[in-house]
This record gives structure tokens, sequence and C-alpha cells, in this order.
């Protein structure tokens, strides 16, 4: 086995870097989208508690593979559509932006409900107490409840965020050069599949253990402050 | 939304879903039996049993399972001494290949939850079984499989749910199933937001009975009643 892999070696290490960045945008994404269903599904409207439940159920019922087609695939119409009204023919999604949106909307529904156990693990009286202070809602929300949030969601975030970096793989399939389309493009060279995916697994070893090492760092960073009680 | 073609399909798109129901059973059954030695061993005293165990899952967990899929389905057939072995009519068949993949892929999940289970069923219950002059294989057998199962059950039905998702992979290996059956008539009508709504709401509806059939064995196990306490 050659170490640059029949001089595949940067074309690997570019998709690595593309992986990465997918899986970065997407995480902003879903963060996003997981904070706004979660307070949606908290909130005392009701019509707003089924749309943030509607939104987590739905994608979650449905394979993250079948989102990523579906949003390269089938937002070609609404794309033309939209390209003719604003006067810019042959707008398209690229395959990036398909596949951002697609892991981050997964992402957003499996956070909405981390997000949301968190934002209920917080005592009532914090909340009291800041509208007794006399803080108004959005003033509550961003300098009480989500501090605090952040330290119960961390673990559960950091899990998706290891589950969100191998879907990124099914990027490929709609044809972005991330690590995986750069192993089917080796592979097609030099008829050595093995090898390359192979490669690509170990890759993706060592980008989970960084995450996982990040992960650790940053849970310890948050729970800064709280003792773990004495056994 | 054209939803006469979306009729039209449904037929084709339920034989896509069998071939879907087909590989998850196959998987998370066997799956499961491939992962009540590991979890045992993963949650042993000793570090040279839990080694091989750990690695196992480390590596399974650390991958995508599309880069294990091609794993087995493209990158085995690059020695020769597995091409001419007894084992190649299955091994270059895709849905053999799927189903090993998908084996493999949840039995490491399984092992760990099943690892978990085993970790946390109360101390005296065991000291209670060693008490009672059960040898440590009996009380295994006995006691602590059952308990397990029962602390894992609402896990286990998480990784059935996550399994029946990801057996959209195999489309890529080119099975028929829900997703690829989706694709190829897809290839056919250009009428990609129909049919994928249509696959969506297979998948949906699957993993709704799946649900509802868990809570049943839920039930029917005296789940409820064996929590903590």
């Amino acid at each position: 086995m050659n170490i640059d892999l029949h001089g595949f070696g940067p074309a690997m290490m570019a998709g690595t870097v593309m992986t990465v960045k997918l899986a970065l945008c997407a995480l902003l994404l879903g963060l996003v989208l997981g904070l706004l269903g979660a307070l949606a599904k908290t909130s005392p409207l009701k019509p707003l508690q089924w749309l943030g439940g509607f939104y987590s159920t739905l994608v979650r019922g449905v394979p993250e593979l079948l989102w990523v087609l579906l949003i390269y695939f089938g937002t070609v119409g609404l794309m033309n559509s939209l390209g003719e009204a604003l006067n810019m023919p042959g707008l398209e999604l690229s395959a990036f932006a398909a596949g951002v949106i697609a892991l981050g909307l997964c992402f957003g529904a499996y956070a909405t409900e981390v997000f949301r156990g968190a934002i209920l693990a917080i005592p009532k009286g914090h909340r009291e107490a800041g509208l007794a202070l006399g803080l108004s809602r959005g003033r509550i929300l961003s300098r009480i409840i989500l501090p605090q949030m952040w330290r119960i969601a961390l673990p559960g975030l950091g899990n998706l965020f290891m589950i969100l970096m191998k879907d990124t793989a099914l990027v490929s399939v709609i044809g972005l050069e991330e690590i995986m389309r750069h192993s089917q493009i080796g592979v097609t060279v030099t008829k050595e599949p093995f090898t390359f995916y192979m490669v690509a697994a170990c890759i993706y070893l060592s980008l989970t253990v960084i995450a996982m090492t990040g992960m650790h760092f940053m849970e310890k960073r948050a729970a800064r402050g709280f003792a773990r009680a004495e056994q | 939304m054209n939803w006469e073609v979306i009729f039209k399909w449904l037929p084709r798109l339920a034989q896509g879903a069998t071939l879907t129901l087909e590989l998850v059973a196959i998987a998370v059954v066997a799956g499961l039996i491939l992962a009540i030695p590991l979890g045992i061993a993963r949650s042993s005293r000793h570090w040279y049993v839990r080694a091989v165990p750990f690695s196992y899952i480390f590596f399974f967990r650390g991958t995508p399972l599309l880069v294990q899929l091609f794993l087995v389905y493209y990158g085995l057939a690059q020695f020769d001494a597995v091409r001419s072995s007894a084992l190649w009519p299955y091994l270059r068949d895709p849905f053999w290949c799927t189903v090993l993949t998908m084996t493999l892929h949840t039995a490491a999940y399984i092992a760990e939850i099943l690892r978990g289970a085993l970790q946390s069923i109360p101390k005296g219950e065991i000291e209670a079984a060693r008490a009672l002059g059960m040898s440590r294989a009996k009380a295994l057998i006995y006691i602590m499989l059952p308990r397990a199962a029962r602390i894992g059950l609402p896990a286990y039905s998480n990784e059935v749910i996550l399994m029946l998702k990801a057996s959209a992979l195999a489309s890529t290996v080119t099975l028929l199933e829900l997703t690829g059956m989706a694709r190829t008539i897809i290839a056919r009508t250009y009428l990609p937001v129909e049919i994928f709504f249509a696959a969506g709401v297979f998948y949906l509806v699957i993993s709704f009975m799946l649900v509802q059939g868990f809570k049943l064995l839920e039930r029917w196990l005296r789940v409820d009643a064996c929590q903590g306490r």
C-alpha cells in the first residue's frame, strides 16, 4: 500500500477538509433549527407546540439519505421557478448547500428534543426569579435559560454531532467531493476498493476521536463550578 | 402534487418496503444474537477480555455505515482469496453484503446497549442470586440477562428504528428497497417530490408500527414494573 495512495493522497485531504466544512455548516444550521424547535415545543402557544412536534416527528421518521435526495433533486423545479422570478436563469442548489440543508434539518430535529429536555431541566424558580427582577421574556431566555441550558444539552449535542459527522458520507451520493466521493474516484482509477475505503474509514475514525476529545474539554469547561455529587 | 402518479406506483413502492423490512428484520435479530456475547465480554472485569469487543465497537460506531457497506461490497473483491473462496457467491450478492454489514453495524450498537443494561442491574440482585447458590453462569442466564433485556428494551427499539432508516443506504449498492425503488421510479417519471414524499410516508408508517409493536412488547414483558427501586 502506497502512502500517497497512487497520488490520491492530496485529494483525500481535500475531501477531509470538505467533510469538516460540511459538518460544521450543518451543525450551525442544525443548532439554530433545534433551538427554534425547542422554543416552539416549550412555548405556551398550542399552534407553535404542534409545529415543533410536527417538525421533529416528521424529520426523525424519514431516513437521512431520503432527505438528502429529496432536497437535492426535489428542489430543482422550485429553484427554477424562483430563478425565473428573480431573473436569474439556471439557479440551482449546489450539492454542498443541499447537504448542509438536509443534514442541518436532521440534526435540528434531534437537537429539538435535546434542547427541550435541557430547558425543562432548569428549575422553574430561575424563570420566576427573572420575572420578579423585572426582566423581559427575551432577557430571561438569553441571560438565564440559555447559559444554563448549554451545560445540560452538551452531552446530547456531542452525540448528535458524531452522528452528523458520519452522515456527511451520505452527501457523496449527490456528488459532493468529500471523503467518500474522492475514495470512489480513486477506486475507479486504481481498482483498489478495500485500500481506499479503509483509508476513508480511518479518516472518519480520527475525526470522531478528535470530536470526542473536543467534546470532553467543552463538557469539562461547561461543568466548571458544578462539583459532582459526593458518593 | 400529482396524486395519480403516486397511486400508480404505490404497489412497486410497497414491494420495495417489503425488502426494507426483510433487511431490517434479519439485521436486528442477527445483530442481537451477535451482540449478546459481545456485550457480556464488553462488561467483563478483565481488560484482555474487554479489549476485543471494545475495538470492534469502536470501529463500527466510529465509521459511517456507508463506508462499511462499500468496504464489504466493493472492498472485499480486491482480494483474490475472497473471490476464490466458497463464500464468494454470497459476498458478491448486494443483498447478503447489506445484511452482513447492517448486522455487524447494529451488533456494535446493541452490544453497547447491553453493556449499559448489564451494568445498571442493581448489585443486590446479582448478590442475591449468588447467595442463593447460583453459579456465575446460572446467575447470568437466569437473573442478569432477563433483567438486562428489560432495562435495554427501550434503547433496543430506538436502535431498530435507526436501522430502518439506515437501510435506505442499501440503495447505493443497487438494492431495490424502498429508497432504491423510489429512485428507480423517479428515473422513469421525473417526479422526485411526489415519489420521495410517498417513500417518506412509507418510512413514517413503518416506524410508527414498530413503535406500537415495541410498546406492546414492553407491556408484555412488564418493563415498567421492573424499573429501578
